[in-house]
């Protein structure tokens, strides 16, 4: 596949070299591709493979914005899209923090994002991986049948140019493979289902690890048959890897800086604080080769770098794109996000880890004499405000007693603040796996949680 | 958008190599968005999205591929990639006649968002940040935003379908912060209708912003909320969302088919308490979920899914009622021209029940009285499903109490709908959601009238 980043580049350029007098103008300009096979007994159920392009482009006049996009490189719709940003700027309101990010000379760390082997594997090999996985999902345990195989992979190539000198462009590519089983357990009435899933990801498919993700689905599933629904009380949670890895997402909007210049920060004012067990250390740090996440540049086009957020338990810094930056008056930390063409800059982490700790999992459980691990959360997007702070998920894991699992359990919540959760943890664990989130996961053993069930 | 030949020659070429069925959806998207925060307009955007998804099924295998170019040139070209990821079928179509369907339009007459001043779009805004903020001192931020769009579909395929839809959508919301001794609160309102900017002649957008500030002020002095199993009274057009999650998603054929829905197999059964009727519509004039034809150009219509208690049918798409020899029913939608189309629901909603609203809460002891719901989701196999509540109270002695901090609230689907022991005569639809399935979000309706499950488990924190 040949590399067009620089004719994405040059249409930028062409796009920036248009600003009038006074007009402060970006265009992002992306072309990207995808491949994804889904096998269901034997056959491909469905191949999917295309293309697509776009551009969006960001205009700021006396301190008003407007923008536009459009899902085509065509040239008359690119004109007309900067001829739509451009009547769009009047209105916005003026503020005096509008602008776009200015170069601050930090040099990115070159990453090796792009991988020629995945580039030109082959489509058959491509289908026969999720045909594998299937067939080893499926004879993982008698119970387990595969609800669907997959096999998906994803490049992309994206240029940003600006009138104050931006000037980016790179690609990269990335795949995995994922599977989604269900176990089935009794007859009549008492018949149940229970599901689980599986994955492997890597920057090339010979990466992967398809018994570990066929095992892993069996395991998920099969664990919770026969589960039953707990009773309520206040315990000791061990979060799985995975679960750790999404309470860690929302633990990042709390932290994230335009949050905070907004006011809807509960950690705004509690900069030098302690604000989480002395053992925590969390940083962002898209510079690690091994984050599934990792980059060198962020939506705006500055180098993407590494940001201590909690050291020792005490809060350090938040994350920021330029705009919450020049409000804060603090610099961009580099954590400009971008969802692609269609949408301005945000900020968010963009590789975010805990530092880990020293213990297996198996170890954190033998010091529990009462808990639950949790295998898996169901809600965070219904049941948590990270506004207010109020943590309330569905979840199912295994009852621990005496420092070892038993009994499965489904069909509860578990409940805290996230201000409370993170003064509340136990222990990190050192089983660190760099997940295909924004964020890696370990086991985390935090104490005086709600549960509640029947 | 694309001339009747040229489809047809893409269509016919497309199957030329022994596949048994091609499909062209076009789509042409225009939509404008403006958003306020921080007292400020933050900008306003102009989208276009433009193009066409190819489907080719041979055998049991669809393959997919899309394009932004919709000249015969790029379709072709899309139409190829499709046809080799569909690789070798058994039938083939010699010929493709197609025949313009009838006109489906449940929502005629909608005004064109794009003849409106985009001055009168951002005003609402700032109307509404006013009305929010000068409803208490507590009221320390508010963001709001306005989105409109309108999309022409046209969709043919190899059996002669030919049908298009236009489709024109307005959306607000806004969402409230008020401080106070105890932190932080949110309080959030939307709407969201298949109607033109003239929907704003009927809306009182200041009343809208003042509820949502009110509800975060309430949420100022709520306690944790309890947490165990006990009753749950849901306020009208607010529970939706729980038959979405307790047994939409479970009644879709696609689930069915793989025997991944705890609903498998129960047509005929009784699944839910003979109170209950089960209703998704694709054809309500106005609502969000509503369309003229589904994504695979099939007309929506009334689907009776559960009818006093007994479930009548699953939820259907063109690969899923061809399989099973039946008609599809409208229910195969997509999130845009880059997604496959799968089983997806429209406006589903419970209609009228008996009671009295006042009476369902007087009649319960002690429970939570959930007036506002969040998001949910579910897990069809096992039925588990959970859905937040973001304005709740306690039932104390029959009456509404004091307000509860947000929380989840979780219960097993066929259980739920056995537990619904009263249903009010109060119906009204919700707020315009967005459902997420496999990737792809695509917007919905639903409703229902004030309702009682005898016994959920509340996510609290307090004993």
């Amino acid at each position: 596949m040949s590399d067009t980043t620089g004719e994405l580049l040059e249409l930028a350029d062409r796009v920036v070299a248009q600003a009038g007098a006074g007009e402060h103008v970006e265009a992002f300009v992306s072309r990207g591709g995808e491949t994804e096979v889904r096998v269901y007994q034997g056959d491909v159920e469905h191949f999917v493979s295309a293309q697509s392009e776009g551009i969006g482009i960001r205009v700021i006049k006396d301190g008003r914005t407007g923008f536009a996009y459009a899902g085509t490189l065509d040239e008359a719709a690119v004109a007309e899209v900067l001829a739509e940003a451009r009547e769009n700027v009047q209105f916005g309101s003026p503020d005096e923090f509008a602008g776009l990010a200015e170069p601050d000379g930090v040099e990115p760390t070159e990453q090796s994002l792009w991988n020629d082997d995945l580039a030109s594997y082959a489509t058959e090999k491509k289908i026969d991986l999720a045909k594998d996985l299937e067939r080893l999902s499926a004879a993982a345990d008698e119970r387990v049948r595969v609800d669907d195989s997959n096999y998906a992979d994803a490049w992309g190539e994206a240029a940003v140019a600006s009138t104050n000198g931006i000037r980016q462009a790179g690609r990269e590519n990335g795949c995995y493979v994922s599977v989604s089983v269900l176990a089935d357990d009794g007859e009549g009435d008492s018949a149940e289902t229970q599901t689980g899933f599986g994955f492997s990801v890597g920057n090339s498919p010979d990466e992967f690890d398809l018994d570990r993700a066929a095992r892993e689905a069996a395991d998920r599933a099969t664990r919770l048959l026969g589960a039953t629904k707990p009773s309520s009380k206040r315990t000791t949670v061990v979060l799985d890897p995975f679960v750790t890895a999404q309470f860690l997402g929302v633990i990042s909007s709390t932290l994230n800086g335009e949050a905070v210049v907004k006011g809807r920060s509960l950690f705004a004012d509690r900069l030098g604080e302690e604000v989480a067990n002395p053992m925590l250390t969390l940083v962002d740090d898209p510079t690690n080769p091994k984050a599934y996440t990792s980059t060198d540049v962020d939506g705006e086009g500055l180098a993407a770098r590494r940001n201590v957020l909690i050291e020792d338990g005490v809060l350090k810094q938040f994350v920021h794109n330029s705009y919450s930056a020049r409000r804060a008056g603090a610099a961009s930390t580099g954590n400009a996000t971008r969802g692609g063409f269609a949408g301005t800059p945000g900020v968010g982490c963009l590789a975010l880890s805990l530092v880990p700790g020293t213990r297996s999992q198996d170890e954190l459980i033998a010091d529990v004499d009462d808990g639950l691990l949790v295998q898996s959360v169901q809600g965070l997007h219904s049941g948590v405000n990270p506004i207010s702070g109020d943590f309330s998920t569905g979840a199912a894991g295994l009852l621990i007693e005496n420092g070892t699992v038993g009994a499965p359990v489904r069909e509860f919540t578990i409940a805290s603040t996230l201000q409370r959760m993170l003064l509340d943890i136990v222990e990190i664990g050192g089983d660190i796996d760099w997940l295909p989130m924004r964020a890696a996961g370990m086991s985390l053993v935090i104490s005086d949680i709600t549960m509640s069930g029947a | 958008m694309i001339e009747h030949d040229v489809l047809e020659r893409v269509l016919a070429g497309a199957t030329s190599g022994g596949a048994d069925f091609a499909e062209v959806y076009a789509e042409d998207k225009r939509s404008t968005s403006a958003g306020l925060d921080d007292g400020r307009v933050e900008q306003v955007t102009s989208g276009r999205d433009r193009g066409a998804g190819i489907r080719v099924i041979a055998g049991d295998t669809t393959g997919f591929a899309y394009t932004s170019d919709l000249s015969e040139a790029g379709l072709r070209a899309a139409a190829d990639a499709a046809v080799a990821a569909a690789a070798r079928g058994g039938g083939g179509v010699a010929a493709v006649g197609l025949v313009q369907s009838d006109r489906h339009r449940p929502n005629a007459g909608a005004g064109d968002p794009d003849s409106i001043d985009k001055a009168r779009k951002v005003e609402l805004l700032t109307r509404m940040d006013e009305a929010a903020r000068s409803h208490g001192p507590e009221i320390v931020q508010v963001s709001a935003g306005y989105g409109d769009s309108t999309k022409r579909v046209l969709v043919a395929n190899t059996e002669g379908v030919l049908a298009d839809d236009e489709i024109v959508r307005t959306l607000l919301r806004i969402s409230a912060v008020a401080n106070g001794d105890s932190g932080m609160q949110t309080g959030y309102q939307s709407m969201g209708h298949t109607v033109g900017f003239e929907i704003f002649d009927s809306v009182d957008v200041e009343e809208m912003a003042r509820k949502a500030a009110q509800q975060a002020i309430t949420k100022l002095s709520a306690r944790p909320a309890p947490s165990g199993e006990m009753p749950v009274v849901i306020a009208n057009g607010t529970g939706g969302v729980l038959f979405h999650e307790a047994c939409g998603h479970g009644l879709e054929a696609d689930h069915i088919q793989k025997g991944a829905s705890v609903y498998a197999g129960k047509v005929g059964e009784l699944v839910a308490n003979p109170l209950v009727t089960l209703v998704d519509d694709g054809t309500m004039p106005g609502e969000w979920g509503t369309l003229g034809i589904d994504d695979e150009g099939r007309a929506t219509q009334r689907n009776v899914l559960i009818e006093d208690g007994i479930l009548t049918d699953y939820m259907w798409d063109y690969l899923r009622a061809k399989k099973e020899g039946r008609p599809q029913s409208g229910n195969g939608r997509r999130q845009s021209y880059q997604h496959l189309p799968m089983v997806r629901m429209t406006n589903t909603f419970v209609m009228n029940g008996p009671s009295n609203p006042g009476d369902i809460i007087a009649d319960t002891p002690n429970g939570v009285y959930v007036a506002k719901l969040g998001g949910g989701s579910v897990n069809t196999a096992s039925g588990d499903f959970v859905f937040g509540m973001t304005e709740a109270y306690l039932i104390e002695n029959g009456q509404v109490t004091e307000p509860l901090r947000d929380g989840n609230l979780i219960g097993n689907g066929p259980k739920v709908l056995r537990d619904i022991d009263l249903l009010g005569n109060d119906f009204a639809m919700g707020s315009p959601g967005t459902c997420g399935k496999d990737g792809q979000g695509v917007p919905v309706g639903d409703g229902q009238p004030t309702l009682r499950v005898k016994q959920l488990t509340v996510g609290g924190t307090a004993a």
